[in-house]
């Protein structure tokens, strides 16, 4: 169809910032000024203000409920349509004031782009670097900061520039590059769909023509194909026998006679059609599309497996995950009860591992803390019940989201970041041999734990170099031992720091170490020991790799000296001179409270 | 990929989540232009079948040509067809044309409480039987938990601020203020026992894009959309004593998206022919949070 009015392509934009900064008023303003309003509907507004003698708002066109417009605030995200003459907008007016962080997230995530508005008096407010940071986790990369209400200071340069500058010393530090910055006033008009004739200072676009300059998503077709499957449909009304493989694709693309395979469970065919309905044949299909196909072979597949193609990378298969998300739920995150993750079309309960970092998206400062609080931006780690399929953020962001859901409400979200089973996988590949043995022990570890009145445990004493921990760890095996426990002392020195970084396989090589290192010390654990190690400057992925490797076995890390700049997970921190005999008796503490070490079963007396 | 088969995917994907969450499912049908699309969406999504009853809530107002487009399209496209009436305030006259009482309330009565009834099942339901092509009253109806429906953000307020899963309380109704949050293709579906979920896949819709897709689609609309020689035609559906024909010239699917794309309805509010919405202070809050589509 040929006609200059039409127009074929959409896009979503959301704008966001701060509470009360201006942002309906400046969408208000970019509606009546391009005429975008429906006949009468500014008139309605002004004459309701009028009648309820309040002052008239812009704001009043978006915040249509009555709660909204009796506050003069914006509680939820509304979608408003624009239309310019070359593309159809769909705008998200968010609400700024914190209460509503859930609905900002809600409204943002649907959006390509950003605009980002700061009151020019007010200047950057707290929930101005919330929504920047988020903006960022959302995995919306353009931003253009709108500072607004310049009518309030005389549309002076300076104050601008200097609201600019901070903001951008911001953004740099999270990693955000502005698209741009624009001085604007909502209530005025100035430099919204008018340019204005009151800052000459300025050169660059009004709000209007940056709309239409912003980049649409780019549809990437040549990513590995994903499809999360949302249902395997056989309708047979109408004798119809086609069983079809239904779902979204995320990307890449499929085509007839490509060989799938689907994860978790790993199972193979090959496609046959690609089913559509009122619409011609296609044998080819890509990206964006709400996709089916029919399969060669027939195979047991259902909801919740992710459909990949043969011959392209794989993706992460694991029941450990480590994290980075953002917490809307009234209830902290922690341990002491379960969740559903949500990833693709797959649901598995999820149990809080760890919290390995909380951040506060305000003042970026970190801290250290068993949970995470409504608002707060963090890193965790989530053991699963099940193995799921995923990607990791930084090799196909779309792949890598999911959602907490908490006592039925979504109250978190983020992106997988990485793979804990990955290693794991790999460390038992590297130790099949030895597995099939313990597998076929004929005592179990409870008889073991009863006998030796203690469960098996890797204490890891680390520091900076010769700080003692050898002299330390010498004593703890003697002492030990003199009181009965069954221990073994091992030293592995500089064995993770003692390559050259720089080299191409110094990952390999590390990894190498590690896992010779694990296998070791899986045999002594799962005989019953408590193994000491002595290894210097031990590192938190190694720790993590460790865990993974020897699971449900204990690892306590035991810190000598100074431990401020390390980012570690620390059981027992020792002062570089404290005495042998103190270290000793903490750590004796310490293994009795993780139950690791405790008194012999009495048979005569019937108790411990 | 253009902005009809976006649109088009993205609702597809929302009617395919809809359908592996919920056991009781069911779609709205009010026979006007974006349920019917709605139909459509529902049989590309499942490649030619509609797995979920479509329900009706019959006020007894309704234009009677609506009702026999719908039996032939339900007959036609094999279609689970079930209907609602609130037969208390019908029998009773309780209504606005017998003049006992206003718009709002009769729409309170005729839709939103036989919604009410017609959803948890304690009102009657008239399924189609296939074979006879009559209705017949079921037994033992069980409650949807979760119900589609066909609403627009550009139609008014309280629309513009929806989720795709919206949840509903035990007695049908919209906490507006405390609205679960919703993204990146996950929504909310986990609901507690006695609730229900509204889905919406048609809120990123605008009425152009609408009549654009049905026209692209081929889609067969009731006649009333059309100008039939008298130069009025219906640009809404509802209740004949509440709906008014507008004036216009269009008597093709063509002709009405021209009308919509520049020509007099371009900027004109598409539910300006609804009368209760004045009462509502230009909106359909009020009615919305108590149940209303
Ligand atoms: N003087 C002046 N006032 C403005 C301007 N823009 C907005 N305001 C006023 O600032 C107040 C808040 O504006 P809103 O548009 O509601 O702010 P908001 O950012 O949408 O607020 P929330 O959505 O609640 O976070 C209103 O009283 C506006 O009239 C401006 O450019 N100049
Ligand atoms: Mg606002």
């Amino acid at each position: 169809m040929v006609n200059k009015n039409y127009v074929n392509e959409n896009m979503n934009i959301v704008i966001v910032g701060h509470v009360d900064h201006g942002k309906s008023t400046i969408i208000g303003k970019l509606l009546a000024d391009t005429n975008s309003l429906p006949v009468g509907k500014l008139e309605q507004v002004k004459e309701t203000c009028r009648r309820n003698s309040k002052p008239f708002e812009y704001a009043f066109l978006l915040d249509a409920l009555k709660d909204e417009q009796a506050q003069g605030i914006t509680i939820d995200s509304a979608r408003v349509f624009f239309k310019t003459d070359k593309r159809k907008y769909i705008i998200i007016d968010a609400p700024g004031h914190i209460e509503f962080l859930k609905n900002m997230v809600t409204g943002a995530a649907r959006a390509e782009a950003a605009l980002l508005v700061i009151d020019a008096k007010e200047g950057v407010m707290e929930n101005s670097k919330r929504h920047g940071y988020l903006l960022s986790m959302l995995g919306i990369k353009q931003v253009v900061v709108l500072v607004n209400k310049m009518d309030l200071i005389d549309y002076n340069q300076q104050r601008y520039d200097e609201i600019a500058a901070e903001y951008n010393r911001f953004l740099t530090e999270i990693g955000v590059k502005a698209d741009s910055f624009i001085p604007v006033s909502g209530f005025m008009g100035d430099n919204v769909a008018l340019a204005s004739d009151k800052m000459s200072w300025y050169e660059g676009k009004t709000v209007l023509e940056k709309l239409d300059l912003l980049k649409n998503k780019q549809d990437v077709e040549y990513q590995a194909f994903r499809m999360p499957v949302q249902g395997v449909y056989k309708f047979t009304a109408g004798g119809d026998d086609r069983r079809i493989v239904a779902g979204s694709v995320d990307s890449g693309k499929v085509k007839v006679g490509d060989e799938v395979i689907f994860y978790p469970s790993g199972k193979e065919s090959r496609v046959k059609t690609i089913e559509r309905f009122n619409a011609p044949e296609i044998d080819e299909d890509s990206v964006g599309s709400a996709s089916g196909f029919t399969l060669e072979e027939q195979i047991y597949i259902a909801r919740g497996e992710l459909a990949c193609k043969k011959g392209e990378t794989t993706p992460q298969v694991a029941k450990g995950i480590k994290t980075k998300l953002f917490w809307l739920g009234r209830e902290d995150l922690n341990n002491s009860r379960s969740y559903f993750i949500k990833i693709g079309t797959q649901k598995v309960r999820a149990y809080l591992e760890e919290v390995v970092t909380v951040l506060d998206a305000v003042t970026l400062s970190k801290n250290a803390r068993q949970s995470v609080k409504r608002h707060e931006v963090a890193e965790v780690i989530f053991r699963l019940e099940k193995a799921i399929a995923f990607d990791k953020a930084e090799s196909l962001k779309e792949n890598s989201r999911f959602v907490i859901v908490d006592n039925y409400e979504i109250s978190g979200g983020g992106i997988v970041v990485d793979s804990l089973e990955e290693e794991q996988r790999q460390l038992r590949e590297n130790n099949a041999g030895v597995y099939v043995n313990w597998l076929e022990s004929a005592v179990t570890k409870e008889e073991r734990a009863v006998r030796y009145a203690q469960r098996p445990a890797l204490i890891l004493v680390s520091g900076k170099k010769d700080l003692g921990q050898k002299a330390f760890a010498k004593y703890l095996e003697r002492g030990l031992f003199m009181e009965g426990r069954n221990t073994f002392y091992l030293d592995l020195g500089d064995a993770f720091q003692n390559i050259d970084t720089t080299a191409i396989n110094a990952t390999e090589k590390r990894n190498e170490n590690l896992r010779s290192f694990a296998k070791m010390s899986s045999v002594l654990l799962h005989a019953g020991n408590i193994v000491i190690v002595t290894v210097t400057d031990i590192r938190q992925e190694e720790l993590d790799t460790i865990a993974a490797a020897i699971h449900k076995q204990s690892v306590k890390l035991l810190w000598v000296g100074d431990a401020e700049a390390q980012d570690l997970h620390i059981d027992l921190l020792v002062k570089e001179h404290e005495t042998k005999e103190r270290v000793y008796s903490k750590v004796k503490k310490m293994l009795i409270d993780a139950q690791i070490i405790f008194q012999p079963y009495d048979f005569q007396r019937g108790s411990a | 990929m253009d902005h009809l088969t976006k649109l088009e995917n993205r609702s597809m994907h929302i009617l395919r989540e809809a359908y592996a969450n919920f056991r009781d499912l069911g779609m709205l049908w009010s026979i006007g232009k974006d349920s019917t699309v709605l139909v459509h969406l529902a049989r590309k999504a499942f490649f030619g079948h509609v797995p979920f009853p479509l329900i009706h809530v019959d006020t007894d107002y309704k234009i009677p040509e609506m009702i026999k487009y719908r039996d032939n399209h339900a007959w036609q496209w094999k279609l689970d067809m079930i209907y609602g009436q609130n037969i208390e305030a019908l029998e009773s006259k309780k209504t606005f044309p017998h003049g006992n009482c206003t718009r709002l309330e009769c729409c309170r009565l005729l839709k939103t409480e036989a919604l009410r009834a017609t959803l948890n099942g304690t009102g009657p339901r008239y399924r189609m039987n296939h074979e006879t092509g009559g209705y017949e009253l079921e037994n033992n109806p069980a409650p949807f938990t979760g119900v589609i429906v066909g609403v627009r953000s550009d139609e008014e307020g309280s629309r513009s601020k929806e989720r795709y899963f919206s949840p509903r309380g035990q007695g049908n109704d919209w906490d507006i203020g405390e609205q679960p949050p919703e993204f990146w293709n996950q929504y909310k579906t986990d609901f507690a026992p006695g609730t229900h979920v509204r889905i919406h896949p048609l809120l990123d819709w605008t009425e152009l894009d609408l009549w654009e897709y049905i026209l692209r689609e081929e889609i067969p609309m009731v006649s009333l959309y059309f100008v039939k020689g008298e130069g009025k035609r219906y640009r809404s559906l509802g209740c004949w004593p509440c709906t008014r024909p507008v004036e216009s010239n269009a008597g093709t699917v063509e002709e009405i998206v021209e009308e919509l794309r520049s020509g007099k309805f371009s900027n004109i509010a598409e539910r300006s022919g609804r009368e209760q919405d004045k009462e509502d202070g230009g909106g359909l809050e009020e009615l919305r949070k108590a149940g209303y589509m």
